[in-house]
């Protein structure tokens, strides 16, 4: 009788585990808060950001339900292999010592570097001949560091700041012509700044890949390439019919 | 020549740190610490001679002055004073229209003024403890033979106060060489921003500066090298006869 009952038990909950598996109508989702404009809580309370609504949107073109589940950083990749949700998407960086662990979405986003100069300048476009003889500002060992002096380094003088509060010191003193920067830091520390007016020169840079990464992704376990295939299937229709430029000029003022 | 770099390339065609862009990178820095180094050392020994008979004198208003820039020189760190003139020099009013600005722009001659100022004040002080340290009698006698002030300073005092001087002198173009080492906060790419750099870029930390560090110290024992050498010739007349 008592073997009956175990066994039974058992099976009842080897079938809820196996339901909760197989159950794609109700996915959930670990995300990391506050990380603006990522994701992070309006005042009242709810979750909001890129990450959530470019969630949400794929969802809605999937036609499943999902639940946003709060999880701190540094537990976000155990909580995954533990089944306390089924996605991450948080801008996780793909890198290759997560995808050892994580099977990763394509890439959704990239956070795109830019140029800046002070809105006097002559420059209208940053390439080999206009940046001749310049003296461009990075942060040392960024990627834009990296970038411009593989192939700037020849042509312009590079000079490189521990911080960007030295960089934009130099810039307001006129000693740098132009800054290659993370568009988002560039945006805040000089596009907003009162002191001098300043202006993004050329097209703002995610590729090549080499230099700018991979961008982020949502992870998965590696199992679920199913579910992975559905989300990159829904984003290429976000891309495609619009609505993922619509969330983007949500968070990011594009110039 | 061009045998030679290919000769260099092949060596180093096994190693992805110390590639010819990076070894470009720590020559280019070799050449700017070298030069800043000893640009102000020179021009702060120029500047510290007068400066040391000035704070040697018994009138007040030439001393204290002096005093009061080895004292503010000496009390305050060399990184505060680097950050001082280069930050702070963009804040003189108008200095981006005047002719000084393409001075100035570049960190170089900004570095320049801080390290030679600091030297000068370390060798001020050094010059005049070895002026006042001069035996009380060689002036007497200087004196008895009837030379002015002025000759006795020229021929009595400085030459023996160089003498003195020299071990001192000595660790302070050491100790110059070792601070150059912050020269790569205000953007110099000098040999320890060089091994920033190349830190930076490879995360390789113990390469980048353990590469740097033997630089110095080739660079390091050159100069005691030169100091024994004139140590020797100059205070032979102090070695024990053998």
């Amino acid at each position: 009788m008592k073997k009956l009952l175990t066994l039974s038990l058992l099976g009842l909950a080897v079938a809820a585990t196996s339901a909760q598996a197989r159950d794609d109508d109700q996915i959930r989702i670990a995300v990391d808060v506050p990380y603006e404009p990522m994701e992070f809580r309006t005042p009242d309370g709810e979750l909001t950001g890129f990450d959530i609504d470019l969630g949400n949107a794929m969802c809605a073109e999937m036609k499943v339900e999902c639940e946003w589940v709060v999880q701190g950083w540094d537990g976000i990749i155990p909580g995954l292999m533990a089944r306390k949700y089924d996605a991450i998407m948080s801008s996780m960086t793909i890198n290759d010592r997560r995808r050892d662990k994580v099977l990763f979405s394509e890439p959704y986003f990239t956070p795109p570097s830019a140029w800046f100069a002070p809105s006097t300048s002559d420059l209208d476009d940053a390439t080999e001949d206009s940046l001749d003889g310049m003296t461009i500002g990075v942060q040392r060992g960024t990627l834009q560091d990296n970038y411009v002096t593989d192939m700037y380094g020849n042509v312009a003088d590079v000079n490189r700041y521990s911080t960007a509060d030295d960089m934009v010191l130099d810039m307001e003193s006129e000693r740098l012509d132009i800054v290659f920067l993370d568009y988002p830091v560039g945006q805040s520390t000089l596009l907003e700044s009162e002191n001098r007016d300043y202006k993004v020169v050329g097209e703002m840079l995610t590729e090549p890949k080499k230099y700018f990464g991979d961008g982020f992704g949502m992870g998965f376990r590696k199992r679920d390439q199913d579910l992975a295939d559905k989300f990159n299937q829904a984003l290429k229709t976000l891309k495609d019919n619009g609505t993922y430029d619509d969330i983007e000029a949500r968070y990011f003022d594009k110039p | 020549m061009q045998a030679l770099l290919d000769q260099l390339d092949a060596l180093l065609a096994n190693n992805s740190i110390f590639t010819l862009q990076t070894l470009s990178f720590y020559g280019d820095g070799l050449v700017t610490t070298v030069q800043l180094v000893f640009m102000s050392l020179i021009i702060g020994l120029i500047l510290a001679i007068p400066l040391a008979i000035g704070r040697s004198s018994k009138n007040g208003l030439i001393k204290w002055p002096i005093f009061l820039y080895t004292y503010v020189f000496r009390g305050t760190p060399l990184l505060v004073q680097l950050y001082l003139i280069y930050y702070g020099v963009v804040f003189v009013e108008g200095i981006q229209e005047s002719w000084l600005w393409p001075v100035v722009k570049d960190p170089f001659v900004p570095a320049l003024v801080a390290f030679t100022l600091n030297t000068a004040a370390y060798t001020t002080e050094i010059f005049r403890g070895a002026i006042k340290a001069t035996p009380k009698g060689e002036i007497e006698a200087a004196r008895a033979y009837g030379m002015s002030p002025a000759l006795t300073l020229r021929r009595i005092v400085l030459p023996s106060a160089f003498r003195r001087a020299l071990p001192a002198y000595g660790n302070e173009v050491i100790f110059m060489l070792h601070a150059s080492a912050i020269a790569s906060v205000v953007t110099l790419m000098d040999l320890t921003g060089a091994a920033r750099f190349v830190y930076a870029r490879f995360y390789a930390p113990f390469d980048a500066f353990l590469f740097v560090a033997a630089i110095y110290l080739c660079l390091t024992f050159s100069i005691l090298y030169l100091f024994r050498f004139l140590e020797k010739r100059l205070l032979a007349h102090l070695q024990p006869m053998t």
